[in-house]
């Protein structure tokens, strides 16, 4: 259980080093399809909703968001750097120190004696700390949508912690909403290519004042 | 039963719209969903207070207080939509009208929401959909905007994701059966783990902030209102930031039971008068009079902040603001919508002399400038005056004296930016003929909304007091 955390944490740093595009998007779904397995393991038994959700994790996470990006890495026609607003040794540096930092910062958030030997906490932040410096620190759509991927992944890591206690619909809901807020990034993706002829946000800026 | 109506009608009706199979009647449903609802909402409001239809969801004294507004405001909205529509019939306008009523839906499931997941549920819902609405215009421009609301709104609706699962984890820690309705985490008291229900706070506020357009996580705002068509305009600045008001505070209500209210109503206050300032500050220098109504829709943003922030009697009147800044910036949004159509532009740079080509939009404009910079006898004057009255009340002088400081700021930004618009000569590069010119239904509905703002101010009918002050005891009791 707590080596997968760590390996989820371990793809965060991957992610932050990724200098393309492609192995970007293989480092959230392998983030994602290793958070799928993890309801299964969390000693809640194996009711029939436990695995509905692990193997719609897997699903979306692991294979249909990943080809969606890949899809449309494919239609731009883009050059596969990342091309980093944060250069690669700092955001590599300040994702190790988030690591670190928020393994401290758990200490002084009080957990219930069953979670009290998991990383969840400490992996869940984390994470989350990672996709939003890829959300600031990358130029290409793509790379922040990567970004917030991540960011989501951190997110459904900490819920672990309240899988055996709040209703299902709750996960259903959640997931759903995760798919379609996909679908429309992919979406807008597509219009931004076709309007702008790139993907990179920098050009982005008409807006401003 | 009623109250699942007003959620289901408008879901039925934005089904109807996606199937329709023509282009010039589909917008007509817009008015048909208005309507129902707003019949459905009033005779809520005026009939006793139902049973609830179950823990999660009803018709309680915060949905009481606010849902009416969105429903006229959704109402004349969409009275003015089928105008615009019929003016914009370059457009396919399928996906908009099934959007708009989907809103409506989602923002009456919002707002009557007494479950912190389904509360969620119904706000990224809500962020999702207003996503066709702002690149309705397809331009290179509108689809820069929906990126960034929808990279910024994203991340705000995640991080409330994050806090909502501390706050469910803080009640789980202080032996809450896992049931995350808000009276049984209020209930629950001093017992929830007080750092996660900090921690909760924390991402709960900035991430319904965000919704709010609460500085500083308000970037996308200015951006989003400037390209988006002035009746989406309209119904965010007064139908989301009002759903995302109302979630602020029914997140505040488990904090304050939790024996924390103070340090929330010190994080709110802050925040509140930090968007006051920098709003104010904006409003001074841009030049573009669609942002203009951003930068004013932040600086009320914050002015809700602050009351909510005051205790029982300035949230109640934060409530009755709400009503005024909705109804309000209706009438700014339409009318502004329609100059920008004359003008065919947006800029102090290339638009002046508006009241000589779009004369009744214009005029509707100027009124509605002066009544949502707190002129009697409009109604944001007396919700304002009321939020300071609580404030000196309650001993919070320093924030009366930034208060009236921004507010003074921000009339003299929206009066430069608005006569340099109105008054002077025409400008013939800016001629625009094809743009439908003043028809009756884009000229009734912001008039309409001024007289809504004028009948707030000058005869708030007993009723809604009522509910305002009953939904202020219902979120502090014992104050």
């Amino acid at each position: 259980m707590n080596l997968l955390v760590g390996l989820a944490m371990g793809l965060n740093l991957v992610g932050l080093a990724s200098s393309r595009l492609t192995s970007l998007i293989q480092a959230a779904a392998v983030q994602g399809m290793v958070l799928g397995i993890l309801p299964l393991l969390l000693g809640h038994g194996t009711s029939w909703w436990v695995v509905l959700v692990a193997v719609a994790t897997v699903v979306v996470k692991g294979f249909v968001m990943p080809s969606l990006l890949r899809r449309a890495l494919r239609s731009a026609h883009i050059d596969r750097e990342v091309q980093p607003l944060i250069p690669f040794v700092p955001s590599l540096l300040l994702g190790a120190a988030a690591t670190v930092g928020t393994v401290a910062l758990s200490r002084a958030l009080p957990l219930r004696p069953e979670h009290a030997h998991l990383l969840l906490v400490p992996g869940a932040f984390a994470t989350v700390v990672s996709g939003l410096l890829l959300l600031m620190g990358r130029a290409k759509a793509i790379a922040q949508v990567c970004g917030y991927l991540m960011l989501e992944n951190g997110i459904y890591m900490f819920g672990l912690l309240l899988i055996g206690s709040t209703p299902l619909l709750v996960e259903a809901g959640i997931l759903l909403d995760l798919t379609v807020a996909v679908f429309v990034v992919g979406i807008i993706v597509d219009r931004i290519q076709r309007e702008f002829d790139t993907l990179d946000t920098r050009k982005l800026t008409a807006l401003h004042e | 039963m009623i109250e699942i109506a007003l959620v289901a009608v408008p879901l039925l009706l934005a089904a109807a719209a996606a199937a329709w199979p023509s282009e010039r009647t589909r917008p007509w449903l817009l008015p048909a969903g208005g309507l129902v609802h707003t019949a459905l909402v009033w005779r809520l409001l005026l009939g006793p207070s139902p049973e609830p239809v179950s823990a999660w969801f009803g018709f309680d004294a915060v949905a009481r207080a606010v849902l009416p507004m969105i429903s006229i405001l959704f109402l004349v909205c969409s009275a003015y939509g089928v105008a615009y529509l019929r003016i914009r019939r370059e457009r396919t306008n399928r996906v908009f009208v099934a959007t708009l009523l989907a809103l409506l839906a989602l923002l009456s499931l919002a707002v009557q929401a007494q479950q912190l997941s389904l509360l969620w549920i119904g706000a990224e819902a809500a962020t999702l959909l207003t996503v066709p609405l702002l690149h309705f215009n397809r331009t290179a421009r509108a689809i820069e905007a929906t990126w960034k609301y929808l990279i910024v709104g994203g991340t705000g609706i995640a991080l409330s994701l994050l806090g909502s699962f501390c706050l469910g984890y803080a009640s789980l820690h202080g032996g809450g059966s896992g049931d995350l309705t808000f009276a049984a985490l209020a209930s629950q008291g001093p017992s929830l783990s007080r750092p996660w229900l900090v921690a909760a706070w924390v991402l709960l506020l900035v991430g319904y902030g965000t919704k709010m357009g609460l500085a500083p996580m308000h970037t996308w705002k200015p951006d989003a209102y400037g390209e988006a068509p002035g009746i989406v305009g309209a119904l965010l600045a007064g139908g989301m930031t009002t759903m995302a008001f109302v979630a602020v505070l029914r997140v505040k209500q488990v904090v304050d039971a939790a024996g924390a209210g103070e340090m929330a109503a010190r994080t709110l206050l802050a925040l509140g008068l930090f968007s006051m300032v920098l709003a104010a500050l904006f409003l001074l220098s841009t030049r573009d009079f669609k942002r203009m109504l951003a930068y004013s829709s932040i600086e009320h943003m914050g002015i809700l902040a602050v009351g909510a922030s005051l205790g029982t009697a300035g949230l109640s009147a934060a409530l009755f603001h709400v009503w005024n800044n909705g109804l309000t910036k209706g009438a700014l949004f339409l009318s502004a919508g329609n100059i920008r159509r004359a003008a065919g532009a947006r800029t102090a740079e290339t638009v002046s002399g508006m009241v000589w080509r779009a004369p009744i939009s214009a005029r509707a404009w100027v009124v509605g400038m002066f009544a949502i910079a707190a002129t009697p006898p409009f109604g944001p004057f007396f919700s304002e005056i009321r939020i300071v009255r609580s404030a000196l009340e309650t001993g919070h002088g320093m924030t009366v004296v930034v208060f009236l400081l921004c507010l003074l700021i921000a009339f003299l930004g929206l009066t430069r930016l608005m006569l340099a618009i109105v008054d002077g000569r025409p400008r013939s590069a800016a001629r625009a003929e094809d743009a439908g010119g003043e028809t009756p239904g884009v000229i009734i509905p912001p008039l309409l909304f001024l007289v809504f703002s004028l009948w707030l101010g000058l005869a708030a009918p007993a009723v809604l007091r009522q509910s305002w002050n009953a939904a202020a005891a219902f979120l502090l009791p014992g104050r």
